[in-house]
């Protein structure tokens, strides 16, 4: 943003005024970016899924996907100006230079080849100048370094070992820069925070700098040095990301903030207004306008530029300096039912197997009406059985389940029609639920005609209003499952549950999938529903914050048991089981922003 | 029993579950064939013979038929016979069928094994080649041409092709593909050119744009991104990432094809007179004769079991994922 002298030998990235843009030139996906790195140093990019990041990430490897391509501006990387070079250059120089690391590692893994030979690639492009082996390489990562997981092939691997296969390629040719996507998007929280620390000590180790994409502020806060705020193809803030986290000058870092649930706050999270822009930047106004609450009509007149709101802290906004408007973080705790309301659900001794497995052992536990229970654990602990069990849904499962005063049968198709609207179970995948053939508003719909005696002419208004509660646009109601992104989907799973009004509702890791702001709208919809309907919620989910967030009790899992339960806040600020204390340990936290120095230096917060 | 079943490889039981399959498919299509010929309205033998049949001849085939016994038992007759390599007796010309067919068969497998070794690799190339230029004027051109072919019947290329080369424009070589009954093929080899030709283009755009969509599929997935950014030179990119995860796809394409080949020869030989199976079972659809059109729509079936079993056994063994359980 400032100017960069394009040879400053000691930076190892510097981009200029960069523009991304598609090929008929009609939308401009990355706008103006500028931007610096030394040796060593992590900027965190964040911004909601659309905004930009995987474009910018994949262009500073000099690469842009089918349709687009650079507009304008200068990509330097170690002495080498990337946005220069023509093809056979650039992929000599990636893999070598510059490395990646993508997304979802089950998908950009090459399933034909074994790790080996993968890993093995990377290592020949660097040439014979250095010994590294492949042993070594997989050590840095934490990996076995065995034949035997050399020799697998990627669908043998667990997500985390696959990512960490991923980082292990990226570090091998020991490049000048890093390019991260999102990469522990979809790992749980204890992968994730090794993942987080590998990436972090071997940037240090070998003066790697690295670009680390995600759409959760709370991950980067425990990564990077520096964090760039990506809204519509534009960095609006970016500084030290203590100083962007603790002291956000732009009024959609902020609602970003807002949006995510922090593990050492009580408070409530608060979705983002509006609709996420559909790409591309605004080239005349600031692209903000529509969602801001503060826009004055001069922001519809100039892009705002960049700013420095304190050194090396810059913020595109007009309003940036306005101090006045900023409030606190709302510190509103989900109100306790206590025990005056009357139990609704009561376990006693729930035990479930798949085939001679047993998975759940003496579950006994009680939800009372209108309260939220939340169920945490790490994966493969049984949370998923125990919510399909409740559910109905999975047939092997003995003990007592008693509903408001009678006695629940395992099985959805051996229980009444009320006592199928009344309990509803929104899944992981929003695939499960929707028939992949149908309109989703047809889907939707369909949980009406099922369940409850709503006459057919009322259908459509009310199918609509589903759509409007979980902030899914009308036009969805023609659209089928595939059209759809991840979160309208997931969006719409959750239209199908709430549309029969249920009592009852049991939410499986519903938004592990989703963007911290879809997240944070959807979290707002289950208080709301929760508070003014009395809706009884089982919320499952392996993020502590988000539970901690919404529900008034928690059960922790571990190995099929509940080995801790009690009021969220007591549990979570006083854990008695050691696997509590681990999820704990392992949640990316705000409070752990990295250049915690920086605040006492600047004297901010 | 159960130490037994684990401690045979989860690719044998895999691999052993489809030839089971593919056992019981087979034994169901006998019953398919079977059946659709022989239960008839009325009296079979009146069908076989025609109206005119006097009464000595019917209750002859009757015999021959053994129509007096019940289905059931006809059909495990039958079936035990073909099993055991007795293919019964035509009712033409009361000739053993094995040794009708036999001649017919080995005439339609060169015509298969003509046409396969030329088109597949050629389409298979060309399909590799269109898709990683996906998009530029070579594909374009490729494309059309293959949807141009694909859009014409194939006796129509047949036909088209004996006026070209036989009749009208030039006469290079025979209109008909007739051999004397008894003399091989390889005796006037000009015979198979037009024949080979025309189903060669029967199949090839179809194999061509199936190779060349599951080869952009690969070429646009994550992988190949990914190995775009680890900077790998393209010759790697495109032998050791690309083509093996083709490969799998690609052989249930030439599956489906060979499978559909053998039913297109039948239209094939009988508009070029070529002695294969298929104009076989013309004739004896003609002339009713049952016990053939049994036995030759059976081998037709079988083949096209065999063909799929094949194809999926093959595609076990590429397949990293099907071939090994997890580490
Ligand atoms: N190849 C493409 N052609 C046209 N538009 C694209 C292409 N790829 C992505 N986009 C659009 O660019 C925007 C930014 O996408 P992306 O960089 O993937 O965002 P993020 O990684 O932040 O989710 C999106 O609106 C997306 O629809
Ligand atoms: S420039 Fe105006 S519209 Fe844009 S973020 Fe600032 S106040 Fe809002
Ligand atoms: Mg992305």
């Amino acid at each position: 943003m400032q100017l960069i002298d394009p040879c400053d030998e000691t930076r190892t990235v510097s981009v200029k005024n960069l523009r991304v843009e598609t090929t008929d030139n009609l939308k401009q996906l990355v706008e103006d970016v500028s931007l610096e790195l030394l040796p060593g140093e992590i900027l965190g990019v964040v911004g909601e899924s659309g905004s930009g990041k995987t474009t910018l990430g994949l262009a500073l490897l000099g690469h842009c996907r089918r349709g687009l391509r650079i507009g304008a501006g200068t990509i330097r990387v170690g002495g080498e100006l990337l946005s220069d070079k023509g093809p056979s250059e650039l992929q000599r120089l990636r893999g070598r230079l510059v490395c990646y690391v993508p997304q979802d590692p089950a998908t950009a893994l090459n399933p034909a080849l074994r790790i080996r030979t993968q890993l093995a690639e990377c290592l020949d492009k660097n040439g014979s100048g250095r010994n590294i082996s492949l042993e070594d390489l997989l050590e840095d990562v934490m990996l076995p370094s065995g034949a035997g997981f050399l020799h697998a092939f990627p669908h043998q691997l667990s997500g985390g070992q696959l990512q960490r296969v991923a980082i292990a390629m990226a570090f091998a040719a020991r490049p000048r820069l890093i390019v991260m996507d999102e990469p522990t998007t979809g790992l749980d929280v204890s992968t994730q925070s090794h993942v987080l620390k590998t990436v972090r000590r071997l940037c240090e180790s070998h003066r790697v700098a690295a670009v680390y994409v995600s759409h959760d502020i709370a991950v980067v806060a425990s990564i990077a040095n520096r964090t760039a705020v990506v809204y519509a193809g534009r960095i609006v803030e970016m500084g030290p990301t203590a100083s962007v986290l603790f002291d956000p000058s732009h009024p959609y870092t902020r609602a970003l903030i807002r949006a995510v649930p922090d593990i050492d706050s009580t408070a409530t999270v608060s979705g983002l207004a509006g609709q996420a822009p559909d790409g591309g930047a605004d080239l005349k106004r600031c692209s903000f306008v529509p969602r801001c609450a503060l826009a004055v009509p001069a922001c519809r007149a100039t892009v705002p530029p960049a700013v420095p709101v304190r050194p090396g802290h810059e913020v595109r906004c007009l309003r940036a300096a306005d101090r006045e408007h900023i409030h606190e973080r709302s510190r509103l705790l989900p109100e306790e039912t206590g025990s005056r309301s009357n139990t609704l659900l009561d376990v006693r001794q729930l035990t479930a197997s798949h085939g001679n497995a047993k998975i759940l052992h003496d579950i006994t536990f009680k939800i009372r009406a209108g309260e939220c229970v939340g169920v945490v654990g790490t994966s493969g602990s049984g949370k998923t059985t125990l919510a399909r069990s409740l559910a109905g849904l999975h047939e092997d499962a003995r003990g007592q389940v008693i509903y408001r005063d009678s006695e629940l049968v395992s099985g959805t198709r051996n229980r009444d029609a009320d006592a199928r609207r009344s309990i509803q179970y929104i899944f992981q995948s929003p695939y499960g639920s929707l028939n992949p053939r149908r309109s989703i508003g047809a889907s939707v719909a369909t949980a009406l005609s099922q369940l409850t005696t709503v006459p057919a002419a009322e259908r459509r208004a009310r199918v609509l209003k589903a759509f409007d509660q979980v902030a899914l646009p009308a036009s969805a109601i023609d659209r089928f499952p595939h059209e759809l992104s991840g979160g309208q989907r997931q969006r719409a799973a959750i239209a199908r549950a709430l549309i029969v009004d249920p009592d009852f509702l049991i939410c499986d890791e519903i938004t592990s999938a989703l963007d911290v702001s879809v997240q944070a709208r959807i979290m707002e919809l289950l208080g709301e529903l929760q508070r003014e309907h009395g809706l009884t919620m089982l919320f499952v989910s392996h993020n502590l914050a988000v539970v901690r967030s919404i529900a008034q009790r928690v059960l922790v899992m571990q190995h099929g048991r509940i080995v801790e339960s009690g009021l969220t806040e007591a549990v979570l600020t006083n854990p008695s089981a050691a696997v509590t204390r681990q999820l704990l340990q392992d949640a990316p936290r705000f409070s752990c922003a990295r250049s915690a120095e920086y605040l006492e230096e600047h004297d901010v917060v | 029993m159960l130490k037994f079943t684990s401690a045979i490889s989860p690719l044998m039981t895999l691999i052993c579950r489809r030839i089971a399959f593919g056992a019981l498919t087979l034994l169901i299509l006998s019953m398919l064939v079977f059946f659709a010929t022989e239960i008839l309205p009325g009296d079979a033998a009146r069908v076989v013979l025609g109206r005119a049949a006097n009464e000595t001849a019917l209750q002859a085939l009757r015999e021959q038929l053994h129509l007096d016994e019940p289905v059931a038992a006809r059909y495990w007759h039958w079936l035990v016979n073909i099993c055991t390599g007795d293919f019964g007796t035509s009712l033409v010309n009361g000739r053993p069928i094995a040794e009708l067919v036999a001649s017919r068969l080995m005439n339609s497998a060169v015509l298969l094994v003509l046409t396969t070794g030329l088109t597949i690799p050629l389409a298979v190339g060309l399909g590799v080649f269109a898709a990683l230029r996906r998009g530029r004027r070579s594909d374009s051109f490729l494309s059309v041409a293959a949807l141009v072919v694909a859009s014409l019947p194939e006796f129509v290329i047949g036909i088209g092709l004996i006026i070209v080369f036989a009749t009208v424009v030039v006469q290079w070589l025979p209109p008909v593909s007739m051999v004397p009954p008894g003399t091989s093929v390889f005796a006037r080899p000009l015979v198979l050119v037009l024949p080979t030709l025309t189903l060669g283009l029967v199949s090839f755009p179809y194999i061509f744009r199936m190779i060349r969509a599951t080869m952009i599929d690969v070429l646009e997935s994550d992988y190949m991104e990914m190995a775009t950014l680890k900077g790998l030179p393209r010759w790697r990119m495109t032998f050791v990432h690309a083509l093996p995860n083709a490969v799998a796809p690609a052989i249930q394409v030439v599956a489906l094809m060979l499978a559909y080949l053998a039913g297109g020869t039948v239209m094939i030989e009988y508009v070029f007179g070529y002695a294969g199976l298929g104009q076989g079972l013309m004739n004896a659809i003609q002339s009713r004769d049952m016990p053939v059109i049994q036995v030759i729509v059976l081998l037709l079936a079988a083949f096209y079991v065999l063909v799929n079993l094949a194809a999926d056994i093959v595609t076990i063994l590429v397949t990293p994922k099907l071939r090994t359980g997890t580490w």
